[in-house]
């Protein structure tokens, strides 16, 4: 894992003044609507039709990003909002700085050499935004 | 052979084989040794109830609301789904919102639904452990926790669908939901023909649990 950027993130919350967090507010995303705006201390940095790439690494710990996947590039299909990184609620933790939640779609036969089934057949996978970057 | 009979009792039909007689017993779910998870399981719930921090009936009001749910919510949804075009848009456009319309509640996650088309054929996995829609769903059978179909439905959908004795074209696109995350997913099948002006409690009778998975399509207005 990428210990120097998890850890410069993690320290972000504490030195960042309050009145910067108000305007860090993430637009009620599609799905949810009824929720209120999202706080996200993590901005949202891709839009639907964006091509992104699954980070390819494997650290330790509890990981929602499926093995399969890893390397693969597909579509940004939607944002699903922001969430608590797992990764930390696993272990207790607050889950802060919460993390922007894709819906990425992907092409089956990108994702598996020997696909049996047709060309335009997808696979879509919810995907947090650390675990992804451009295309 | 198969039989029926009651056990523990002199029979004096004619059976070829004698009587009276004993099978062997078949292993009840609770002859297998207590497993680590069900020790810890059983010392949290003591744990958390010796310390007041929740009762033991609310643990059981809870297991109960748990076992209350069925796919007779969600097959509610989907029958208003298909007799109110609005409704349908509101449900595409956010799951949760229509859901809470009706009166159920997602609790913590988000309800995305995926509409089945002719052009399209949805289908609902999760291949890291077994998130399900339990709000609308109830509690998933076990082949969606098996280890066998949270593989295979990603790896050849099309090879399970047919398995499920649902054999898709090839102009039709195959779209698995692996449910990785926050967010949960309900099929909406392609409404069957021959069900034009029925109720909305009728056509629900049509929705079956596995139709809202997407292993299967809904039952045909002939099931009836």
């Amino acid at each position: 894992m990428a210990t120097k950027g998890r850890r410069a993130t993690r320290a972000k919350p504490a030195r960042r003044k309050p009145a910067l967090r108000a305007k860090r507010v993430v637009g009620a995303p599609r799905v949810g609507r009824t929720a209120a705006p999202i706080p996200s201390d993590i901005a949202v940095a891709f839009r639907p039709g964006d091509r992104v790439r699954v980070r390819a690494i494997y650290p330790p710990g509890h990981i929602r990003t499926p093995h399969y996947i890893r390397g693969k590039s597909g579509l940004i299909e939607r944002l699903c909002g922001s969430f608590g990184n797992p990764e930390e609620l696993a272990f207790g933790r607050s889950g802060a700085p919460r993390q922007p939640l894709y819906r990425v779609r992907f092409i089956q036969s990108e994702v598996w050499p020997d696909y049996a089934g047709q060309r335009h057949d997808t696979v879509d996978i919810e995907i947090y935004q650390h675990w992804l970057e451009r295309a | 052979m198969a039989h029926t009979h009651e056990h523990g009792r002199d029979h004096d039909h004619d059976h070829d084989h004698g009587a009276p007689h004993r099978h062997p017993p078949r292993a009840d779910h609770d002859d297998r040794p207590v497993s680590y998870y069900q020790v810890m399981t059983t010392a949290v719930f003591e744990l958390l109830i010796e310390k007041g921090v929740v009762t033991a009936a609310e643990v059981r009001s809870n297991i109960e609301a748990m076992d209350g749910r069925t796919p007779e919510q969600g097959a509610r949804v989907v029958a208003r789904a298909w007799s109110d075009p609005a409704f349908r848009g509101r449900l595409l456009a956010d799951g949760t919102a229509a859901c809470q319309e009706l009166g159920i509640e997602m609790g913590p996650t988000r309800l995305v639904v995926v509409e089945n088309t002719d052009q399209v054929h949805n289908l609902v996995v999760c291949t890291l452990c077994s998130c399900y829609p339990r709000m609308v769903l109830g509690r998933p059978p076990d082949w969606y926790k098996s280890r066998a179909y949270r593989s295979r439905a990603v790896r050849e959908p099309r090879a399970v669908l047919a398995e499920f004795g649902t054999r898709l074209g090839d102009g039709v696109t195959v779209r698995v939901h692996d449910s990785t995350a926050d967010m949960r997913y309900l099929v909406l099948p392609r409404r069957p023909a021959g069900t034009q002006g029925w109720s909305e409690e009728k056509l629900a009778r049509l929705v079956t649990r596995d139709s809202m998975i997407g292993v299967a399509e809904a039952s045909e207005a002939a099931a009836l």
